[in-house]
């Protein structure tokens, strides 16, 4: 045994082009054994490209990677695996109407029997104290629970250097805590880990040495515990960082949206029924509503937003009318305007220019279409207007929306709908997956039209947004929503509670049924 | 020194131009090498079937007809595959739109007047979109794969076809041949090229490309295909339905593939007979990707396609190739065509460093 012992990673001078862009400028760090590394950028900054010829998905133009201390080339994500190198990434890839072990056994390198897996499963799940059935379907599972799948995945592999890509971004403040509980553990057993984030008070919380990335080169590097978060942010956007200014004497209106006892069917036997929701918005008011993924956030997204019709017009009202009957386009033409969680596919279509997506929602409201033809210079203008209001970095009107990063996708599709002056904007995990700079200014539009009098219904996992932006605050489990709440007599314990499925009823035992039981 | 992939951060608009282009190229000299090798003369194979018929100016009208209903089955096939929804029985509504409008041919024998031809034309359209809409019911009402229902309807059409042409419709004084009775002056397409057989669907023909790439390019119409062929869920988002696109696309593309039918039985044909199904609706399918899915570029693969339909005819009676011989260029040009549209999304890239080879991993615990 060597006194020293080597470095578990060195990247040493690492450079990556793409067409246009330069990805990753020399960028040099090392990881030691057992030590929680934190990787810290705006999207754009390298991190994703960086990890990935770590993990051997693309090769570098320039520069080594060392493991152990010896220079490598991994040449494919099967190699860094046999190395030792596990990764988790940001979105699963799992199938869905497959059981959780033949998800792993999916993507297993070797083939080992289903029984032997499974023993081997449960193992690892005991000594690191995680809950998963093996033979649940992945569809009905939570978020969290599909992203302990791609963990014990990488976990079965022994790995001596483990990368996770912004995993919290959908799990609670209590999953959180359990998955660091994951990683201390793993870390004092000696794997190194790499940790992808932007939020800065998980890595505070949870890391030795943070590398701090951006616009592909390496600025700092330095010991999180000593530094504020703010310190943090502001090296990461390379500017002082602007606070969310919310207007204390805002005038709260009228009724702008009342839900009454809005039910939905599951959607098919894996989806999640909407059960007697009730609420309602004022004008210049900002409605939170919490939860775990996969209570039925995404349903109630579709309810309200016509992609499901329902039977009961009178279950939605907007400014006095019954629109439970409408469908998506009049519910939008009468001011009824929405950002999906998933940007490419659903708020977006990713091969599509963003002027082409602005007309897939602003088409009517914004007379872009006349008698039946449309007028591409009206839907690039008013791209181009929303490009520079929200500071949206596109090469213009006519790039396609899969070009652009997460951060500047999520800015462009929430200044698409503000821009459109609505009545009611509902919005659904407005930041995830996006930077600090982004976020402030996604939450600072948020404010903005509320105080321009609209009424906001904001959908969220993450609860810190949720108690800086919401004036009231409902927590949705299993299709149920709470009661709301004020924002100046909530706790976290409570939230916690009530996104754990206990809502303090009568008739309601403090049993621990599952969360998405539906 | 190796060849490597690497993504675009645009798709590139050359390639997207210059891939069937080149898929063309190299089918032709993939074709003239495997006929070399099997022991014909094979640039004359090549020669005879993509330039001879070019260069030979009497066999322009050749060309035109084979191309005309290439390019009006091609253009709504496009329409379709934009949406991502797969019509492959457009040969069964072409026949189906051939029987509707001789069935209206046959009730019009003994009237004259101008509203005959009109009158056989729209059942023809009728008659395709009809037979397009049993697939696109079955879709939208038991999700059955549209793929598999449109095919197989092609070949109840062809059984319809062949029971009604040798039975009830068979011409009474025709010695017994499988055909109906010949169209009347009244039914028959006006020649539009004195001369030649160039009739007036030719020139409709074109005028519809045209209109449905306005209608794809510039409608509403147009831009909910593609989001649903893109995005299903941001065309939800949208307000755009899927249940509706699937009806619109099977009635636009199966009433284009009716309409070549009556077109082709009012005007090459004359009549119906056991010999309508020419694969004009499965030759479409390549045409319709050759064209990049655009009426416009339709309209040029049609011609493309047609050169080969006449050059195979004339390699048959020239070098005496094998009739399979034209199917060959054709499939090889389709299967080019999508090897290479991988050079749309990814550039390829001479990379001269040689990796060294990684050395075996360690599996020291730290």
């Amino acid at each position: 045994m060597v006194v020293n012992p080597p470095l578990r990673l060195e990247v040493v001078g690492i450079t990556k082009r793409f067409p246009g862009v330069l990805a990753n400028d020399h960028v040099s760090f090392a990881v030691k054994p057992g030590e929680i590394h934190a990787l810290l950028g705006e999207n754009g900054a390298g991190k994703s490209t960086l990890v990935k010829m770590i993990y051997g998905i693309m090769q570098p133009d320039e520069g080594e990677i060392r493991w152990n201390g010896q220079p490598i080339v991994v040449a494919n994500p099967r190699a860094a695996r046999k190395l030792g190198i596990g990764m988790v990434f940001q979105h699963f890839s799992l199938f869905e109407a497959l059981t959780v072990l033949e998800n792993i056994a999916l993507g297993m390198d070797a083939k080992i029997p289903q029984r032997q897996l499974e023993a081997k499963i449960r193992e690892v799940m005991a000594t690191y104290g995680l809950t998963l059935d093996p033979h649940r379907i992945v569809s009905t599972l939570s978020v969290g629970e599909r992203q302990r799948i791609e963990i014990v995945r990488a976990l079965l592999l022994n790995p001596r250097l483990l990368i996770m890509d912004e995993p919290t971004s959908v799990l609670t403040p209590q999953e959180v805590e359990q998955l660091f509980d994951v990683l201390r553990l793993l870390a004092k057993q000696g794997c190194a880990i790499l940790y992808i984030s932007h939020k800065l008070h998980e890595i505070k919380a949870l890391c030795e040495t943070a590398t701090i990335l951006r616009g592909g080169r390496v600025v700092d590097t330095c010991d999180p515990r000593q530094e504020t978060s703010r310190s943090m942010a502001e090296k990461m956007i390379g500017a002082g960082l602007k606070d969310v200014t919310k207007p204390a004497s805002r005038t709260i209106g009228r009724e702008k949206l009342v839900v009454n006892r809005l039910s939905v069917p599951a959607a098919g036997h894996f989806g999640v029924a909407l059960r007697d929701i009730t609420f309602n918005v004022r004008a210049g008011e900002i409605f939170g509503i919490a939860g775990v993924a996969g209570n039925g956030q995404n349903e109630l997204l579709l309810a309200l937003d016509g992609e499901e019709i329902g039977d009961d017009a009178g279950a939605i009202t907007l400014d006095g009318e019954r629109i439970g009957r409408c469908s998506a386009k009049e519910r939008r033409l009468r001011g009824l305007s929405t950002v999906p969680e998933e940007r490419n596919g659903h708020a977006a279509v990713p091969e599509f220019s963003l002027s082409d997506n602005s007309i897939l929602t602003g088409r009517d409201r914004l007379g872009m279409v006349f008698s039946g033809l449309i007028k591409p210079g009206v839907a690039h203008e008013y791209t181009g207007k929303v490009i520079s209001t929200f500071a949206v970095k596109a090469t213009g009107a006519a790039a396609t929306a899969g070009s652009l990063s997460g951060g500047n996708l999520q800015k462009y599709i929430m200044g698409r709908e503000i821009l459109q002056n609505p009545k009611v904007l509902v919005v659904s995990q407005p930041t995830w997956g996006v930077d600090a700079g982004a976020a402030a200014a996604i939450h600072q539009a948020i404010v903005d039209l509320a105080v321009a009098g609209s009424a906001i219904v904001v959908i969220s996992q993450d609860l810190d947004e949720l108690l800086a932006l919401s004036d009231t605050l409902a927590v949705i489990n299993g299709g149920r929503l709470s009661k709301p709440m004020n924002i100046a007599d909530v706790t976290i314990e409570e939230l916690g509670l009530l996104m754990g499925g206990i809502h303090g009823e009568a008739g309601h035992p403090a049993d621990k049924e599952p969360v998405h039981a539906a | 020194m190796r060849l490597k992939l690497e993504k675009r951060a645009e798709p590139s608009r050359f390639m997207l131009y210059a891939s069937p282009i080149g898929a063309v190229l190299v089918t032709m000299i993939v074709g003239a090498i495997i006929f070399s090798v099997i022991g014909y003369d094979g640039l004359g194979a090549v020669y005879q079937v993509f330039i001879a018929p070019v260069t030979t100016s009497y066999k322009w009208q050749d060309v035109a007809l084979k191309a005309s209903p290439l390019i009006l089955i091609g253009v709504g096939l496009a329409v379709g595959n934009r949406a991502a929804i797969w019509n492959i029985g457009a040969e069964g509504q072409y026949v189906v739109g051939g029987l509707a409008g001789t069935g209206v041919g046959l009730l019009t024998q003994n009237f004259t007047g101008p509203w005959i031809l009109p009158t056989m034309l729209v059942a023809g359209f009728i008659g395709g979109a009809a037979w397009g809409a049993i697939p696109a019911g079955l879709k939208t009402r038991f999700s059955v794969n549209e793929t598999l229902s449109s095919l197989m309807m092609t070949y109840v059409a062809i059984h319809l076809m062949n029971y009604l042409v040798t039975g009830p419709w068979k011409d009474p004084s025709g010695y017994s041949f499988p055909q109906t009775p010949l169209v009347t002056a009244d039914q028959t397409m006006p020649i539009i090229i004195p001369g030649t057989q160039v009739h007036l669907g030719v020139l409709l023909t074109l005028i519809i490309a045209v209109g449905v790439w306005v209608l794809m390019s510039r409608s509403v119409f147009g831009f909910q295909v593609r989001v649903v062929g893109s995005a299903p869920n941001a065309a939800r988002h949208g307000g755009f339905s899927q249940k509706q696109t699937v009806w619109l696309v099977f009635l636009l593309s199966g009433g284009l593939a009716g309409l070549a039918g009556i077109f082709e039985v009012t005007g090459p044909f004359q009549q119906m007979s056991l010999g309508f199904p020419q694969n004009y609706g499965f030759t479409a399918i390549i045409v319709a990707f050759l064209g990049r899915l655009n009426p416009i570029g339709v309209i040029i693969a049609g011609i493309v396609l047609a050169i080969t339909y006449v050059g195979g005819d004339m390699a048959q009676s020239a070098l005496q190739l094998p009739n399979a011989s034209k199917g060959i260029f054709q499939a090889m040009m389709l299967f080019f065509l999508l090897a290479s549209d991988i050079l749309v999304r990814y550039r390829l890239r001479f990379v001269s460093r040689t990796p060294a080879p990684a050395p075996s991993p360690s599996r020291s615990a730290a």
